[in-house]
């Protein structure tokens, strides 16, 4: 494990999950030097957590779908690109400089075209006593069984909604895991909005494989659906979950909670750069303002991938091939003419990102899942709660950046990764504006906390910087 | 349609908002007009000092007004502004940088200013624990100390507008010009005109004097700050250096603000910076060897705020030389924050009463010269 070898790339791609792996590929196969930079311990993003070390080596247990990680990965690594997992990039800027760790050594690279295939973020659930310990995302949890075969064996309650939500409660039933009841947040009215969008879905890759799971997990257990309201509680430790479901409350015990409402693009990264960021109402969330071959309001900068707005891991796929080919017509145009034509790529796009609409209509998360109030806590890093941010807009906080010197939301350790989409929900609904007008929180590196010491250590002169790097 | 106000004050920083408190306290109704919001750039994100430690003497009257505000800034603004006074320490990191300080004390003493005090190392250990046993003394102004920027400025906004100025926020002021005797400014489709302009934008101030004819020697520059994550509390008074660039404090919870002045790379137009982390690590590398104990802590963010520096690093802060009813209130050239509200009770002095008690007299426009631009 090393920094990188070289002070400067044609291309540097951050992040590999699907979009960063086939971007990669495609770049130094085109002969650019091309740099892969990944926070995990090996490829494959969120999707294809673990691809190439997970002890689960039943593969209908993970299903098919994630084993198709394995030949991208087996693409870059053919490829030439350099790869450098557990590198974390904290700081990237419009002079395309790039801040990455790589075991705890800080270094500077330059590159004439970056590539953002950051992912996505699960959407905030805040929700009252979400911040207890026992409760926590679908994410993290599917993390702990596709790297570690981890799966939950106390009372297991899963609440919320989207595709994610049923394939992990899929993926913990084919591991010998015990869900003991779904909560449904799924609105009644979305099935009625979503219905002039079901043709496309009907014809899609999601419809057959949705409706599979749905089917496999309900025959397992027990799914309550249309929750209006949900609540977890415990002294210090969650030990019941209490909802409201057809006019009637109800509360369980529970060991585990798993909440979930649906991914939205993580935009930390871009936005610390100054990409522009745009809120997307279909999706409920910000996303970055991009061209078709993903390039985004500061030259140099693309972004594939769910980054670039919620499209699943095939779309992803197809958004990093074109990120990518794009970079090699503008870098190397004669290597551009071996790649896949990118009228080719742009139909596969466009197959990919087929019911995507559906999907959006049928789980967008209701408003009070979304927009708490009261006691909830809102920002779990400075705990703030609703009430406490209401009150501050009451005497004058107009968006997230002015209610920073009322309440220090978003100014701790996450930096408004948990807190962000629902401060600005919140403040739009009491001021009567849209989120646009609301706006985020001025984001600024490091993207992610680095030591000082680490810092310290990069005050070299520029000869002892070249030295090492040619050492 | 054009409202007629008694002042039109442009710029919503720590400076335009305390003068338009001042103004309303005299009785007067001014607008305050802020392209942005009060406090979004140096003024709501600068380090928060409140210091009247190691200032250039012009400006020391002004400062010692402005601590006054300071120590009772609650009963002026309903908001304690998060206002502590736990004293700032100059520290000199060796005998030639402790001469030094020995010889600027005994300037300020001859000309009776007694708010600056010459200490030993023992006094320095026992103010700042934590700091290199290596460090012989320094010096030590114990009335200051410090505040959250963004709190305060919002706090005189508020008080402000309390008091009845229209305060106008996210349109800039433009096509200023003096008919008959008026200021006008255009804010999107309304219009203002009165008696007085205060030209108090800071980074875009200069912009502002020139197209009146008072072109001034100024720079827009970038302060970069960065905060470390909690650290158990180890650090009481602010403290900076007097070799090398640093500030640094201790919030309450535990949080660490490194400072010092190296710059960003300023994007006026776009409101943007880009910083610099190469000059972050050499402060990060000056905390290191200077508080072992901070060598552990994360940062977890930077930034920098906008601002306008004048070539001789003193603020701008009189009428103007060339027009009636005008008056400047920029330039403070990277130590603004604490003088705001004795800035903001002066200008409102100079403009109801035709003058102030307060020494300011080499902080005019009028000390450019055509040859000295």
């Amino acid at each position: 494990m090393s920094t990188p070898k070289r002070e400067a790339y044609d291309v540097v791609v951050i992040g590999a999950g699907p979009a960063g792996l086939a971007a990669a590929a495609t770049a130094a196969e085109a002969g650019l030097s091309t740099l892969l930079l990944d926070e995990n311990a090996g490829p494959g993003g969120q999707v294809f957590r673990a691809i190439a070390s997970t002890p689960v080596t039943e593969r209908a247990q993970l299903g098919a779908d994630y084993w198709v990680g394995a030949d991208l990965v087996k693409a870059v690594r053919a490829s030439g690109a350099e790869i450098i997992q557990r590198a974390t990039v904290w700081s990237l800027d419009r002079h395309i400089e790039i801040g990455v760790s790589v075991g705890g050594v800080s270094a500077f690279v330059k590159a004439r075209r970056v590539i953002l295939a950051t992912g996505a973020l699960e959407r905030p659930f805040p929700i009252p006593g979400w911040t207890l310990p026992g409760v926590m995302t679908a994410g993290a949890a599917q993390t702990m069984l596709k790297s570690s075969a981890l799966v939950p064996d106390g009372r297991t309650v899963i609440a919320g909604q989207g595709p994610l939500l049923w394939l992990l409660a899929a993926q913990i039933l084919r591991l010998g895991g015990r869900i003991g009841r779904i909560l449904d947040t799924t609105e009644r009215r979305n099935y009625l909005a979503a219905l002039p969008h079901a043709f496309a879905f009907l014809t899609s890759p999601y419809f057959a494989k949705g409706l599979a799971l749905m089917r496999e997990v309900r025959a397992k257990v027990p799914v309550v659906s249309g929750v209006g309201e949900l609540s977890a509680a415990g002294d210090g430790q969650l030990a019941t979950v209490t909802y409201l479901a057809g006019g009637r409350r109800e509360t369980m015990q529970a060991d585990l909670l798993l909440l979930h409402q649906g991914v939205v693009p993580n935009v930390n990264l871009a936005m610390a750069a100054g990409v522009e960021h745009r809120w997307d109402e279909s999706q409920l969330c910000w996303s970055p303002v991009l061209d078709q071959n993903g390039n985004s309001s500061i030259d140099g900068i693309a972004i594939a991938g769910d980054g670039a707005g919620i499209g699943g891991a095939g779309a992803a796929v197809f958004r990093g091939y074109i990120a990518a080919r794009a970079a090699v017509e503008a870098l190397v145009p004669a290597s551009a003419a071996k790649l896949t034509p990118m009228a080719e790529l742009r139909t596969g796009l466009v197959h990919a990102e087929r019911g995507r609409a559906f999907l959006d209509t049928l789980f967008r998360p209701a408003p009070q899942f979304r927009i708490p109030s009261g006691d909830t806590v809102v920002c779990r890093c400075e705990e703030v709660t609703a009430k406490d941010i209401l009150e501050a807009v009451a005497i004058g906080a107009t968006g997230p950046n002015q209610l920073k010197a009322y309440r220090r939301t978003g100014m701790g350790p996450c930096q408004g990764r948990l807190c962000g989409l629902t401060v600005t929900e919140l403040m739009a609904e009491a001021r009567g504006k849209s989120p646009q007008e609301i706006g985020y929180y001025r984001l600024r590196a490091p993207v992610k906390p680095i030591t000082l010491a680490e810092l310290a250590a990069v005050a070299k002169t520029e000869d002892d910087v070249k030295a090492v790097v040619r050492g | 349609m054009t409202k007629r106000v008694d002042a039109i004050v442009v710029g919503g920083g720590i400076h335009g908002c305390s003068t338009a408190l001042h103004l309303c306290l005299a009785g007067m109704e001014p607008v305050l007009i802020e392209k942005d919001y009060a406090g979004r750039h140096a003024s709501g994100v600068n380090a928060g000092g409140v210091r009247q430690l190691a200032r250039h003497i012009p400006e020391i009257p002004l400062s010692i007004r402005s601590m006054g505000i300071w120590e009772r800034i609650e009963d002026l603004l309903d908001d304690d502004c998060s206002f502590e006074s736990h004293g700032q320490v100059l520290v000199a990191e060796n005998q030639a940088e402790l001469e030094v300080c020995r010889s600027r004390v005994a300037e300020l003493n001859a000309l009776g200013l007694t708010h600056e005090e010459l200490i030993d190392a023992a006094e320095l250990k026992r103010l700042v624990p934590a700091v290199a046993d290596t460090c012989p003394g320094g010096v030590v102004s114990r009335r200051d100390g410090a505040a959250n920027p963004a709190q305060t400025t919002t706090a005189f906004r508020r008080k402000a507008a309390t008091l009845g100025a229209t305060v106008c926020e996210g349109v800039a002021a433009s096509n200023i010009r003096q008919l008959d005797g008026f200021w006008h400014v255009d804010v999107g489709a309304d219009s203002f005109a009165a008696p007085v302009l205060v030209n108090a934008a800071g980074a875009w101030a200069g912009q502002i004097a020139a197209s009146l004819g008072e072109p001034v020697p100024v720079e827009t520059v970038a302060p970069m700050l960065m905060i470390t994550s909690r650290v158990p509390h180890f650090i009481d008074p602010v403290v900076i250096l007097r070799g090398r660039k640093l500030s640094f404090k201790q919030f309450a919870n535990g949080t660490v603000l490194i400072g010092g002045g190296h710059l960003a790379t300023p994007y006026q137009d776009r409101n943007e910076t880009v910083l610099d982390w190469r000059s972050l690590a050499v402060s990060a590398r000056t905390v290191f060897e200077l508080f072992p104990v901070m060598r552990g802590a994360t940062i977890v963010r930077a930034w920098a705020g906008i601002e306008a520096r004048m070539k001789d690093d003193l603020p701008v802060l009189g009428p103007s030389a060339r027009h009636k009813g005008l008056y400047h209130q920029f330039g403070f050239s990277l130590h603004g924050f604490q003088l705001g509200p004795g800035a903001g009770a002066v200008m409102a002095e100079l403009i109801v009463n035709g003058g102030t008690q307060t020494r300011i007299g080499d902080l005019g426009i009028d000390r450019f010269h055509p040859s000295t631009l």
